[in-house]
């Protein structure tokens, strides 16, 4: 349990069933008067700012947020399924709350997995991941157009902007941070 | 930068110092370590031993120097708040408290305009506006003055005497009352608060349920609190008594009175006092939004 004394950025907490971090806190203390916990806090599960005013006594439940080691399995529609390797344990995630992770997806890949109690609301990708390029077009040499890249779909469906010089076939290492092309796998 | 902090910060202390010099003040200097702060209900001290608290103010020391004789005295000092500690608060921070014989509240409103005018004209750039939140207060500029409840009223179309009973005060002051000030170029007085929120002041003449205490506001801030003395003993130990009862209620420890300052308390001359949170008045000099900037360590940086 936490009072009003323990809130601060980055907390943590329980509201109305949710988890809340809580990304700005100030202390407002009028002459005379009581003190006011002023706080902007973000629903971790759907992203959404709240503001709240709290007064001195007043308490918080902790969020039970554990991130845990996870595999990806299979794709069903807009539901992806994990599994923790150790237990066994199954977990699904709908495709919103994934977001641009769902184009890092292969098979097999490990991510760590953010769980509020039973319930998976985020996912931490690697900060690169190896895919193979599935389509793109041959770079015509002698091709003077001046363009620099051009449009590449690798093996999750992923569409993003290769060098010319990528070949259909070929495995390229991509910045899940930004989703752009870092660089290519030799051999 | 927090070098340039320092060094504006000496500037402001050595101003306000040499302002009251100028006008003749005593500069005095009383214990940190006292038996007894007045009692509020929404003021917690420090104890630094049973018996012994780290002044919260330096208010009860001075007025009984004021019974002792002396008619006008200052001092800047460091006061200790517990479990204050915010983009606008420091638990330890230094005030400046002057007080006044046969002063009002009137009168101290009138120092308060050349003080920060002395302060502008020596340590700002452009010798006139204090910024604060994006916002420039030129203290030459003619001054508001509005009381609470016409504040109330006129920023949140509610009567400052329900949100009382209803306890939602701090709520429409912080929220909507303290904004709407900020809107002003001028620095803002607010005044006459009902009587309950000014446990030390006198009562207006002319209508008991009004104390005469005022809070300055510059750019929203509250930097100051100022008020005719209170010189009743009987009525003082009351309301001390009443800020026990309701600590009491609040599952608040109840705190020892200041028994010498109540003894002494009826030869008090008419007077008035003001405090002033030095720390906000070089925010303020800086254009700083963060009371971080303008001290030397943050308790966090101890």
């Amino acid at each position: 349990m936490y009072t009003v004394a323990d809130l601060k950025k980055g907390l943590k907490i329980t509201l109305d069933g949710d988890p809340y971090l809580v990304v700005a806190f100030d202390f407002v203390k009028p002459g005379k008067g009581q003190a006011l916990y002023r706080t902007k806090m973000r629903n971790m599960i759907n992203g959404t700012l709240l503001d709240r005013t709290y007064r001195s006594g007043e308490t918080f439940e902790p969020a039970s947020l554990e991130e845990r080691q996870m595999e990806y399995l299979y794709k069903e529609g807009n539901h992806y399924t994990f599994m923790d390797q150790q237990t066994y344990e199954q977990v699904v995630m709908e495709e919103e709350t994934l977001g641009d992770a769902k184009n890092y997806l292969l098979e097999n890949l490990k991510a760590d997995v953010m769980l509020f109690g039973e319930k998976a609301i985020g996912i931490s990708l690697p900060n690169f991941v190896n895919l193979r390029v599935t389509e793109t077009e041959q770079w015509a040499k002698g091709d003077t157009s001046g363009n620099d890249s051009k449009p590449a779909t690798v093996e999750t469906g992923y569409v993003l902007r290769v060098p010319p010089f990528i070949e259909e076939g070929e495995l390229i290492v991509i910045d899940t941070r930004t989703g752009e092309y870092s660089t290519r796998v030799k051999g | 930068m927090k070098m340039d902090a320092l060094w504006l910060r000496a500037r402001v202390i050595k101003a306000i110092r040499d302002f009251f010099w100028q006008r003749g003040f005593l500069e005095v200097e009383t214990p940190l370590l006292i038996p007894a702060n007045a009692p509020e209900e929404h003021i917690n001290p420090i104890f630094a031993l049973p018996s012994r608290q780290l002044q919260t103010s330096p208010e009860i020391c001075m007025k009984r120097l004021l019974c002792g004789g002396h008619h006008k005295l200052f001092q800047i000092s460091h006061c200790w708040r517990a479990e204050e500690r915010g983009s606008r608060h420091l638990s330890e921070f230094t005030m400046l408290e002057w007080y006044r014989v046969d002063f009002d509240y009137q009168n101290l409103m009138n120092d308060c305009k050349d003080l920060l005018q002395h302060v502008s004209a020596i340590c700002l750039p452009d010798r006139r506006s204090y910024r604060h939140n994006g916002l420039h207060v030129d203290p030459f500029l003619p001054w508001q003055h509005i009381t609470v409840q016409e504040a109330f009223l006129r920023f949140g179309q509610v009567d400052v005497l329900d949100c009382l009973r209803k306890g939602c005060y701090e709520e429409i002051l912080t929220g909507v009352v303290e904004p709407a000030l900020a809107r002003f170029d001028s620095p803002v007085i607010m005044k006459d608060y009902p009587v309950e929120l000014a446990a030390l002041a006198r009562t207006k003449p002319d209508d008991p349920e009004l104390a005469e205490r005022f809070e300055l506001y510059v750019g929203g801030l509250e930097l100051a609190n100022g008020f005719s003395e209170l010189t009743d003993p009987i009525e003082q130990r009351h309301r001390f008594e009443e800020a026990n009862t309701a600590r009491r209620g609040a599952f608040q420890s109840e705190l020892p009175l200041p028994e010498r300052f109540l003894e002494g308390l009826a030869t008090m001359p008419p007077s008035a006092g003001i405090a002033l949170g030095v720390d906000r008045l070089v925010m303020l000099t800086a254009g700083a939004d963060c009371i971080d900037e303008v001290v030397a360590f943050t308790p966090e940086e101890l």
